[in-house]
């Protein structure tokens, strides 16, 4: 559905390059919700204006539905915009108009009549959930119900595409919850594609099928949500994931600790008490869990486990081999014979 | 002293007419020309939709001159041009013509610098649903910027009352005109007083109304 090719985007600030965008290759399929996560200043915003061509690339190619926008008149891009709808992190509506006159320009703009705008209208603000605020100005709405009615402007032409700029960022986590909510039932039933970039990897567990992470204007990994989750192989990957699965035990607790402490993860269906609970039984050693957590990412589970093993070294380390067979990742934090500290 | 303002009466309501007039055609041409000016400032800067740097540089450097040249000599300059226009240098529709060449490069500043004060992203979610750039000047730029165009209008009438008096002192004819001939030619503070009051009652109504206008169209 979108096709970005060697997208690069440079400026020029006081004589100085700056590189927003660095040599960027992407593939949106059709249908899927694809996040784009990165720290601020890392591109991600500007990769995304480069899909509807609000920024121009330096270089590189930006292919839409088959079409490629640069070969496009000003005439045909507007047309070709109007089937990307865009929602913001600061909702960019019209404070002179009402929730009604706001979704209508988007209307207008695609040139229909009154009676079908009446029409179009009513059943977006029906979809938000807005209906009976349509005479109201959006100084009177709240933060939730502004990106409510920017996303109803973004649908008004149905489009193909929802690029959402960090859409849930000023948003309480409340109401973050309900809007993405929201995305996902337009996903959902009306198959529309979404782009959505975020530096709150929540947003991305939340909603996205397949992810890229962004750092200093390039694409650093990008694969399925479940493969980040489970298995990040970038620096900045691992800090981003750890925002959402945090095992930071206390120092107190990891003094106390005198057998090996290791951390394993469980992918899919593997449930995780059953394979602790059978190497308990075929091995002479004590175990501990001291922390554990299962996540549910685009519903799989993905469960995490911090245990203490403790007892013969020996017996220890063939049971540590075991689970190494039986889990998908078993990670020796701490062996115990040296001083006590995280790896 | 009463007896002095009452004689003087009929002369001060047409000169007050006069002032009216001067000023009002001023202002219906700084809308009609000074408006859409200040709108193609704004649109043709840099990073917005229509940014074109030959015509803001040229439009900015009209704007410039003219309001680099001081209103009592831009009169005088302008007497050849009133006087081809009109067939006359006397009287307010004369003065109008001076007044209103001074009034668009006037508002078309505080046009442009009220259209700045709009969030850039509201106009760049125009452009994002694909609205010409016709429509996001129609239905976004203007609807946004009308409380800054009215307190401009009301900033633009307010010192075109004061340069209609300079206007008085060449022909112009209005309260400025009566001012000079009593206060100043005559030695008739009694008059003078009086049209200094009518004028400071006049640029409080002025004020008040523009005030009041902005208020009711802001949303925000």
């Amino acid at each position: 559905m979108i096709k970005l090719e060697n997208i690069s985007k440079k400026y020029n600030s006081k004589g100085k390059q700056i590189i927003g965008v660095d040599d960027v290759t992407l593939t949106v399929e059709a249908g899927e919700v694809f996040g784009i996560v990165g720290y601020s200043g890392a591109g991600k915003s500007t990769l995304l204006r480069c899909i509807n061509l609000l920024e121009k690339p330096t270089s590189g190619k930006v292919f839409v539905d088959g079409v490629n926008l640069h070969e496009l008149s000003p005439k045909d891009l507007r047309k070709a915009r109007q089937s990307i709808g865009m929602i913001f992190q600061g909702f960019h509506l019209v404070s002179s108009k009402t929730v009604f006159e706001n979704v209508a320009f988007a209307l207008r703009a695609a040139g229909a009549d009154k009676k079908q705008i009446k029409l179009r209208v009513e059943e977006l603000l029906a979809l938000v959930g807005l209906e009976d605020r349509r005479d109201q100005y959006p100084a009177q709405l709240s933060g939730g119900q502004k990106q409510r009615v920017s996303i109803a402007r973004a649908l008004a032409n149905q489009p193909k595409i929802l690029l959402c700029d960090e859409a849930t960022s000023a948003l309480d986590p409340g109401t973050t919850k309900s809007i993405l909510s929201l995305l996902k039932k337009i996903n959902r039933e009306l198959g529309l594609t979404i782009v959505v970039i975020t530096h709150e990897m929540e947003v991305v567990k939340e909603i996205c099928s397949r992810c890229a992470v962004m750092q200093d204007g390039k694409v650093v990994e990008q694969g399925s949500t479940y493969d980040i989750f489970s298995d990040p192989a970038n620096p900045l990957t691992v800090s981003f994931i750890q925002t959402v699965l945090n095992f930071d035990l206390p120092k107190e607790l990891l003094e106390e600790i005198n057998g090996k402490l290791v951390r394993l993860q469980f992918k899919g269906s593997i449930a995780a008490e059953a394979v602790v609970s059978d190497m308990l039984q075929a091995f002479p050693i004590r175990g501990n869990i001291l922390h554990g957590k299962v996540e549910y990412i685009q519903s799989k589970p993905l469960g995490i486990f911090i245990m203490e093993l403790n007892g013969n070294e020996a017996e220890v380390n063939k049971a540590i081999a075991y689970l190494r067979d039986k889990v998908s990742k078993v990670e020796v934090l701490d062996d115990g014979t040296r001083n006590r500290h995280l790896a | 002293m009463m007896e002095r303002v009452i004689a003087i009466l009929p002369e001060l309501n047409q000169a007050f007419l006069e002032t009216l007039l001067m000023v009002s055609i001023a202002l219906a041409v700084a809308i009609l020309i000074g408006l859409p000016f200040g709108i193609l400032l704004f649109v043709t800067d840099r990073g917005l939709f229509l940014e074109n740097v030959l015509v803001k540089r040229v439009a900015g450097l009209v704007i410039n001159l003219i309001r680099s040249v001081p209103f009592v000599i831009l009169l005088v300059f302008l007497l050849p041009f009133t006087q081809f226009l009109l067939n006359t240098t006397i009287g307010p529709l004369a003065a109008s013509v001076s007044l209103s060449v001074a009034a668009i490069p006037f508002y078309a500043r505080i046009v442009e610098s009220s259209a700045r004060d709009i969030d850039k992203g509201v106009i760049e979610a125009a452009i994002a649903v694909g609205a010409s750039p016709w429509m996001i000047i129609k239905s976004i730029i203007l609807p946004e910027v009308k409380p800054g165009l009215i307190t401009g209008l009301t900033i633009t009438a307010i010192s075109l009352i004061g340069y209609s008096a300079m206007a008085g002192t060449i022909g112009g004819g209005g309260i400025g005109d009566l001012a000079i001939r009593y206060g100043y030619y005559r030695y008739d503070n009694t008059i003078m007083f009086t049209t200094v009051i009518v004028l400071i009652v006049l640029v409080q109504v002025v004020q008040y109304l523009g005030d009041l206008v902005a208020r009711v169209v802001s949303k925000r």
